[in-house]
């Protein structure tokens, strides 16, 4: 249990009407590491992902951030503070290139509301797109409009543009959803090569993808945290194993 | 044979056609400029071709909202008329000169876009047309009322400039060329800042929150403030367009403000192509041909109009513009 905390949830809860998707989950999640939430489908991951993220606001409890309460802060301010996400089913700009998608994410820490200076000007961000392009492997894709790209690449991309906003924490959820294998594996050794330099939450629902890169894990179960801990831990622990026995790929 | 050589001159053909789009999209505002400058020497009556400019800017505005941010407004019609009632009061009732008036009238199209937009951006997509029709209901009843101010449902009359002071020079605004050309300088200045807030990053973010707003929301950007500053951008400048009508007419009708006025905005930018940079200029200039060269021969213009309308939905489905622009990209 080594590196301080970068967020720390205490007890928030979560309910949807009459339905109460997460309840009281209080959790640490360290600097630079990766640590991964896992569990059966319904178990709140989702959820559990969006509050840390800013999208949804806690129903109760407290989010944290660098020892700071951000709890109901708007999401754009989740941004600006480095905690940035990348969605499960791929959100993109669709018509815009490549380019222009990880370009735009960029600008929006420089400027916003800027009418006047032509964008051309603003070359660092071109050439920060252009960098993590490179580095995602999509380099050879940079003037093709993200609707265009093949699945596996709107993925890289969808990485890219979380990039581009300089994140302290990068939040992915099922960044993997819908990959071949090959494209499965490239996605993991480039999440391995993004946590030397960042605090990374992944959100997985098969759980054998993760043990092997994440260094910390928490299980959530019914909208409750079921148990946390090194993945060998994890492995091991009797309830998690009754929980996901049955599941086909665990 | 006949089909080879075919073959092999369509490729070239539509490769010039994409150069010169491209060329076009590069020194768009100057090609504006351009054609407004010229247009006068084709139109066939002066005072048409001035309105073409107005409702042309009136629709520009209208597609900045509309085009590049995609947000349906049903109430266009109050910023162009605040800015036409601001504009012509400035005169008739201020005695100001007319650059202050012009102002007032850009003035007044922000402020009834600010008025609206702070109430509308809650809302989205059928709720959003319809907060905006209903606000700018609100505010067509108000300057109906106001008949001291507004001169009512006869409109305000008595806005007139005869002549046009520019430093030392005197201006005859009475004379059709010189009216025409004094509006097209102004549209022309209109057109160069909206290029260049299109050009900006600012015109980025614009689109990037039409392409997704959760996106955008997750990259940090305040979706709700960029709306709402969009649509005060809009309001200014169809409250230009507004304020350059009363002089035009010298009279503010209250038709101005009324909801078939916005019902043309969205009508002229769906006829030459939404989130297109000329698209709302041949809109305008398609609409207001048709009407005024149909209603010489038939008082029933509005059928063949109409008629017109729904041949350019069907076959111009992004407009005419916007359909040429993506002909050309397949």
């Amino acid at each position: 249990m080594s590196g301080d905390i970068i967020l720390r949830t205490h007890n928030v809860s979560k309910r949807f009407g009459r339905l109460n998707a997460l309840n009281g989950v209080s959790a640490e999640f360290r600097r630079n590491v990766i640590t991964s939430i896992i569990g059966p489908n319904g178990a709140g991951k989702s959820t559990y992902f969006n509050l840390l993220c800013g999208a949804l606001r806690p129903s109760s409890g407290r989010i944290e951030f660098e020892g700071r309460d951000v709890t109901g802060l708007p999401q754009h301010r989740f941004a600006h503070m480095g905690i940035v996400k990348s969605f499960q089913i791929t959100t993109l700009f669709p018509q815009l290139s490549a380019h222009e998608n990880v370009r735009l994410a960029a600008q929006t820490r420089v400027t916003v509301f800027d009418m006047w200076r032509p964008r051309a000007s603003l070359k660092m961000l071109n050439e920060q797109a252009d960098f993590i392009l490179e580095r995602v492997g999509l380099g050879h894709r940079r003037d093709r409009p993200a609707a265009l790209l093949a699945h596996g690449e709107q993925r890289a991309l969808e990485i890219a543009v979380a990039l581009a906003s300089e994140p302290k924490l990068l939040l992915l959820d099922e960044p993997t959803a819908g990959m071949s294998p090959q494209e499965t594996r490239e996605m993991m050794d480039l999440i391995v090569r993004l946590a030397a330099e960042r605090t990374i939450i992944l959100v997985e629902h098969k759980m054998k993808l993760v043990l092997g890169i994440s260094d910390w894990l928490i299980v959530l179960h019914h909208g409750e945290l079921l148990a946390e801990g090194a993945p060998d831990d994890i492995k091991r622990n009797e309830l998690v194993k009754r929980v996901y026995l049955g599941q086909r790929d665990h | 044979m006949l089909l080879g050589s075919a073959t092999s001159v369509a490729p070239d053909t539509s490769e010039r056609m994409r150069g010169f789009l491209s060329f076009a999209q590069r020194r768009r505002a100057w090609l504006a400029a351009l054609f407004l400058i010229l247009f006068p020497l084709v139109a066939p009556f002066k005072a048409l071709a001035a309105m073409i400019l107005i409702y042309g800017l009136y629709a520009l505005g209208f597609n900045i909202l509309f085009g590049y941010l995609g947000l349906l407004s049903f109430g266009h019609s109050a910023l162009f008329g605040t800015g036409a009632y601001f504009c012509g009061i400035a005169i008739t009732h201020f005695g100001l000169p007319w650059w202050a008036a012009l102002a007032l009238g850009v003035l007044g199209g922000v402020l009834a876009a600010a008025a609206i937009g702070a109430l509308a951006i809650r809302t989205l997509g059928i709720y959003f047309a319809m907060v905006t029709l209903a606000l700018s209901q609100c505010l067509y009843y108000l300057f109906y009322e106001a008949t001291d101010w507004t001169g009512g449902e006869n409109g305000l009359t008595g806005v007139n400039v005869k002549t046009i002071n520019l430093f030392g020079f005197h201006l005859d605004f009475v004379n059709p060329i010189v009216h025409y050309y004094v509006i097209a300088a102004f549209v022309i200045v209109a057109l160069f800042a909206l290029s260049r807030i299109l050009a900006s990053p600012f015109g980025a973010v614009i689109e990037g929150v039409r392409e997704s707003e959760a996106r955008a929301r997750a990259s940090g950007i305040d979706v709700a403030r960029v709306r709402f500053v969009t649509f005060v951008v809009s309001g200014a400048f169809c409250g230009l367009a507004g304020a350059l009508l009363a002089l035009h007419l010298s009279i503010v009708p209250i038709e101005t403000m009324h909801y078939d006025t916005s019902g043309l905005a969205v009508m002229m930018c769906l006829l030459g192509g939404m989130g297109t940079f000329f698209g709302p200029f041949i809109g305008a200039a398609i609409f207001l041909l048709l009407e005024n060269l149909v209603s010489l021969y038939t008082v029933h213009w509005q059928l063949i109009v109409g008629a017109a309308f729904i041949a350019c939905v069907l076959f111009f489905p992004r407009g005419v513009w916007g359909t040429i622009l993506q002909r050309s990209r397949t």
